[in-house]
C-alpha cells in the first residue's frame, strides 16, 4: 500500500521515494523491535526527555540558570526550588535543564567529529593494507595508548581551558576505537563477492570505500558512538570538574559538582542532582546502545 | 581470433621455502561466440585462473589477453567493459544495502552511461524479471531471482565475455534448470563468449563446447564437450571425475579403485 | 516391517515468528527400520526441519506436534530433556555438512571422538582412546596414531567426514540421521565416503536417515525415498522404483539437471501447481 501510493506520487524520484519507503519500513519494524525490550525502551525515553529539555530549557526552567540570588543560597529543596539553591541562590533544577543544552552540544560535535574520522582512518585502512594500513594503525595505536583523560589534560592546558578545547580533547581520545572497528568491518567485506563485483565495473577505491564499504560499516559504527556518548559524558564532567572544561557561570553538570564539593556535606542537593543526572544520562546512552546493536547487527 | 587467450600462467603464494604454486603454465584459448568450461575438484585452480582474468591478483605471471588487448596486472576500465563476471553465492554477490535498481544503476554511473532508466529497464527483461523488482532490495528476492539479478548487472555494461564461477552450484535443481537455459538463451541471442568453472560435468556438457579438466594447478585435458560424452577422454584422471558423474547408472560398489 | 526403529505419524512443526505461525512442516508419516531412507526437498522444504525434530534439536520457537513419534518404546514427544540428552548421541546420532564447523578446532581429532565415547559410557580415558584409535581404522584412516593427534584444519574435508563419521559410529548408535553429509566434498572423495557408511551401518544394523537435495545420488544409495516439498511428502517410493515416480514434482526434479551429454536444448523447468498443497 505504503510503496505503491509512494511510487506514484513520485515517478520522476523513483529511486529515492523507494529507498525512502525502505528505510520507513525498517524504522517501523526497528522501533517495534526497540519497544520490545523494556531496558532499550527506558534508554530510548531519557534520551528523548534530554532532547526535549535541551530543546525547551527556556519553558521548562522555573528560574533564570544565571540570576544569583544571595540571600536565598544554598536552600535545600522545596517547592519553590525542586533541587534547591547553589551557594550564590541559583536554582539548580534550571541549571540541570540548561546544562542538558551543553551535554548534548558537546555530545555533538564530538560525534560529527569523531564518527567520520574514525570511519574514514579505518574503512581506508582496511581496504588498502599494506603500507598504508600500518601507517594508519600505528598512529592509532599511539592514541590509544595514551590515557583519554591525562591526553584531554595536556591539550586543554596547551590551548587553554574552555568548552571547545574540551570538545577537540576529547574528540581526539575518542575517534581510536571507532576506527578500529570500521577497519576490522572492512576486513571482512574486502573480500566479499559485491565488492569484487565493483571493483570488476572498473569502481574507483574512493567509490567503493565511500559509497559500498561504509554503508555497511555504519550500523556497528552507529551502535559503537552510541555506547561511547556514556563514556564522552563522563570526559566531559571530568574536564568539567577538574576546571577544564566549561567555565563559569555556565550550568555544565561536571562543574557544577566540582563548585558543589565544598558544600557537599552541609547541602548534599549540590552535588546529587547533577551527580543524579550525569549517571541517568549516560546509563541512558549505554542501554540504548545495547539496544541498537541489538537491532542493527547484520548477524542478528 | 580468440577472444580470451591465455598463455603460459602461472600463479604462486608465498616466498621461499614457503611458496606454493597454484597455477603450472595454464594454457587455454576461446574463440570469440564459444563457450568453454573449466572444470575440477576443490583447490585444482580453477576459480584462480578466473580470479586473475578479472584482475583479483596482481603478481601473476604470462600472457592474459582479452579480445585482442593484452592485460595490464591492475584492472582497467576498458577490461571492465569486454568482460564482467557471475559469482558462485547469489546471496553474497549482491550488496545488502541496495536495491536493485542502485546496483543496476552503479556501473552505468562509474562509465557515465546516458539512457540509464532505459537500458536497467531493458536489461531486466533480458534476464525475466520485469520492473517491479527495481524497487526491492536483495533479501526480498529468492536465489534464482538474485542470480537474475547478478546476470544483470554482469550484461548491462553490454560485454562481450561473461565469466561464470560455479553460477549454478548454490541453486536448486529446479532453478538451476532455469538459470541455465537462460544463460543458453543469452549466449545464443547476444553471442557472449562464456568461460565457466564449474564441478559438475552434467552442467559443464550442457553450456559449453570444450571443457579444459584441471588437476592440482594443471591443465590435464582439453576437450570437446561431445568428446567427453562419448567417452573420448584419454587421460585417466578426467575418466575417474566422468565416473563418478555417472554413478547413477550404477550401483556404488567400488571403493577400492578411488582410495587415493 | 519388522523390527521399527522410529515411527513418526502426522509430524507438524510450526515456527512462530514475531506474533505470526509459520508451518513448516505438515502431516509428515513414515516408519524406519533397518535401512537407508532418504528425506529429499529443495531448499525450505522442511527436510532438515524434520530431521532436527527427531532429536528434539529445533528451535525454542518451534513447536512440534504428531500423532505418534516414537522411538523404540520411548515417545520422542513426552520424553524429558534428560531422556534426551541420553539418546542424543549414545543411540540416535547425527553427521552434518561440514566437518569444518562440526569439530571443534582447539581439540585434537582423536580425543574428540574418545570424548564421544566418554560421554556415554563410564570407562578410564585409556579405552576410550584406544577404542578411537580401532574406530578410526574402521573409517579406513591409514596412519590411526598420526591422524589420532591432527587438529581439525589439519585434515582434507574427506578425512574430516570420516572423523565425523567416527565419532558418531563410536557410542554404537541405533540410528544416524545424516543431513546432507557429503554436499561439502568433491565427488570422488564423496563416494568413498558414502561407501563407508554404507558397509558401517550395514555391519552393525544401523536405521540411515539421510538427507539431501540431491536426487541422483539418493536414488542410488538409499532404499527408500520421501520426497517432501513444501513441509509436506508429496510421494513415499522405493529408490529402484523413482523411475516410475507418479508425483509431477518427484518427475520435475529428477529431470532438471543436466546429464553428461544432454541432447535437450532447453531444460525443463518446474512448473509448480497450487494444488500439491492440498493432497
Amino acid at each position: 500500500m505504503m510503496t505503491n501510493s509512494t511510487m506514484a506520487s513520485s515517478a520522476t524520484s523513483k529511486s529515492t521515494s523507494a529507498g525512502m519507503v525502505m528505510l520507513l519500513q525498517m524504522l517501523v519494524h526497528g522501533s517495534k523491535r526497540i519497544i520490545h525490550n523494556p531496558l532499550t525502551a527506558a534508554g530510548l525515553f531519557v534520551v528523548m526527555l534530554l532532547l526535549i529539555v535541551a530543546m525547551f530549557a527556556p519553558w521548562i526552567a522555573t528560574h533564570n540558570p544565571l540570576a544569583q540570588e544571595l540571600s536565598n543560597s544554598l536552600q535545600p529543596p522545596s517547592s519553590e526550588h525542586w533541587f534547591g539553591t547553589d551557594e550564590f541562590g541559583r536554582d539548580i533544577f534550571s541549571r540541570l535543564v540548561y546544562g542538558s543544552r551543553i551535554t548534548l552540544y558537546i555530545i555533538t560535535l564530538v560525534t560529527v567529529i569523531v564518527g567520520p574520522i574514525g570511519l574514514a582512518i579505518g574503512t581506508i585502512s582496511g581496504y588498502f593494507g599494506g603500507v598504508i594500513d600500518t601507517i594508519f594503525m600505528r598512529i592509532t595505536d599511539i592514541f590509544i595508548s595514551f590515557p583519554g583523560l591525562v591526553l584531554a589534560l595536556a591539550f586543554v592546558a596547551a590551548l587553554g581551558p574552555g568548552l571547545e578545547h574540551a570538545v577537540i580533547a576529547i574528540a581526539l581520545t575518542s575517534w581510536p576505537p571507532i576506527a578500529r572497528l570500521a577497519r576490522a568491518e572492512t576486513l571482512q567485506l574486502r573480500k566479499a563477492d559485491y565488492i569484487v563485483a565493483v571493483q570488476l565495473q572498473g569502481a574507483s577505491s574512493t567509490r567503493i570505500i565511500f559509497r559500498h564499504i561504509v554503508p555497511m560499516c555504519l550500523s556497528s559504527v552507529i551502535v559503537r558512538l552510541t555506547m561511547n556518548m556514556a563514556g564522552i559524558i563522563l570526559t566531559a564532567a571530568g574536564l568539567g570538574f577538574l576546571g577544564l572544561g566549561a567555565q563559569a557561570p555556565l550550568p555544565e553538570w561536571g562543574a557544577m559538582i566540582s563548585t558543589g564539593r565544598s558544600y557537599m556535606l552541609e547541602h548534599w542537593w549540590l552535588v546529587a542532582a547533577p551527580g543524579a543526572a550525569i549517571m541517568l544520562v549516560s546509563l541512558a546512552f549505554n542501554l540504548l546502545g545495547d539496544g541498537l546493536r541489538d537491532l542493527l547487527d547484520p548477524r542478528n | 581470433m580468440n577472444m580470451i587467450n591465455i598463455e603460459g600462467l602461472n600463479l604462486s603464494f608465498g616466498s621461499g621455502s614457503n611458496e606454493s604454486k597454484i597455477l603450472h603454465d595454464v594454457n587455454i584459448q576461446v574463440k570469440a561466440g564459444e563457450s568453454f568450461g573449466l572444470v575440477g575438484e576443490s583447490g585444482s585452480g580453477k576459480t584462480t585462473v578466473l580470479r586473475c582474468l578479472a584482475g583479483q591478483y596482481h603478481h601473476w605471471s604470462g600472457q592474459l589477453s582479452v579480445n585482442g588487448n593484452s592485460l595490464q596486472h591492475k584492472l582497467d576500465k576498458k577490461r571492465c567493459i569486454d568482460m564482467q563476471m557471475v559469482f558462485q553465492d547469489p546471496y553474497g554477490s549482491l550488496h545488502p544495502r541496495h536495491s536493485i535498481e542502485t546496483a543496476l544503476a552503479e556501473p552505468l554511473k562509474i562509465h557515465k552511461m546516458d539512457n540509464k532508466d532505459q537500458r536497467i529497464s531493458s536489461i531486466l527483461k533480458k534476464v525475466g524479471l520485469d520492473d517491479s523488482f527495481r524497487y526491492r532490495s536483495p533479501h526480498q528476492l529468492s536465489g534464482g531471482q538474485r542470480q537474475r539479478v547478478a546476470i544483470a548487472r554482469a550484461l548491462i555494461l553490454e560485454p562481450q565475455i561473461l565469466l561464470l564461477d560455479e553460477p549454478t552450484s548454490a541453486l536448486d535443481v529446479s532453478v538451476q534448470a532455469e538459470i541455465l537455459n537462460l544463460l543458453k538463451e543469452l549466449k545464443e541471442k547476444e553471442g557472449l563468449t562464456y568461460l565457466m568453472v564449474t564441478h559438475d560435468l552434467g552442467v559443464v556438457t550442457y553450456l559449453c563446447d570444450r571443457v579444459a579438466v584441471m588437476q592440482n594447478g594443471h591443465i590435464v585435458e582439453t576437450i570437446s564437450s561431445s568428446n567427453l560424452a562419448n567417452h573420448g577422454a584419454s587421460e585417466p584422471y578426467t575418466k575417474m571425475l566422468l565416473d563418478c558423474c555417472y554413478h547413477t547408472e550404477a550401483r556404488l560398489n567400488d571403493t577400492t579403485s578411488f582410495a587415493n | 516391517m519388522q523390527n521399527t526403529k522410529l515411527e513418526v505419524k502426522n509430524l507438524q512443526i510450526s515456527f512462530s515468528h514475531e506474533g505470526n505461525q509459520v508451518n513448516a512442516v505438515r502431516d509428515v508419516s513414515f516408519s524406519l527400520g533397518q535401512e537407508k531412507l532418504a528425506i529429499v526437498g529443495e531448499s525450505g522444504s522442511g527436510k532438515s526441519t524434520v530431521g532436527r525434530s527427531l532429536l528434539k534439536l529445533h528451535p525454542k520457537n518451534a513447536t512440534v506436534e504428531a500423532e505418534k513419534l516414537l522411538f523404540g518404546d520411548i515417545d520422542l514427544l513426552k520424553a524429558s530433556e534428560k531422556t534426551m540428552r541420553d539418546i542424543r548421541g549414545r543411540r540416535i546420532s547425527m553427521i552434518m555438512q561440514d566437518p569444518k564447523y562440526s569439530l571443534n578446532p582447539v581439540m585434537k581429532v582423536g580425543d574428540q571422538i574418545a570424548e564421544a565415547y566418554l560421554a556415554h559410557y563410564k570407562v578410564s580415558k585409556k579405552i576410550a582412546q584406544e577404542k578411537a584409535l580401532v574406530m578410526l581404522e574402521k573409517v579406513q584412516i591409514r596412519d590411526p596414531k598420526r591422524v589420532y593427534s591432527l587438529y581439525p584444519h589439519e585434515v582434507s574435508g574427506g578425512m574430516g567426514q570420516r572423523v565425523m563419521i567416527a565419532m558418531m559410529l563410536i557410542p554404537e548408535p541405533e540410528i544416524i540421521i545424516a543431513d546432507e553429509p557429503t554436499s561439502a566434498l568433491d565427488v570422488s572423495v564423496q563416494r568413498q565416503v558414502l561407501n563407508l557408511l554404507d558397509e558401517l551401518i550395514n555391519e552393525s544394523n544401523i536405521g540411515l536417515i539421510f538427507i539431501s537435495h540431491d536426487l541422483d545420488l539418493v536414488r542410488n544409495y538409499c532404499d527408500r525415498v520421501l520426497v517432501m516439498y513444501a513441509g509436506r511428502v508429496v510421494e513415499s517410493i522405493k529408490a529402484s522404483e523413482l523411475e516410475n515416480a507418479h508425483h509431477p514434482y518427484t518427475q520435475g526434479l529428477l529431470k532438471a539437471p543436466p546429464r553428461i551429454g544432454d541432447i535437450r536444448h532447453r531444460l525443463p523447468t518446474l512448473e509448480r501447481d497450487p494444488s500439491w498443497l492440498y493432497n
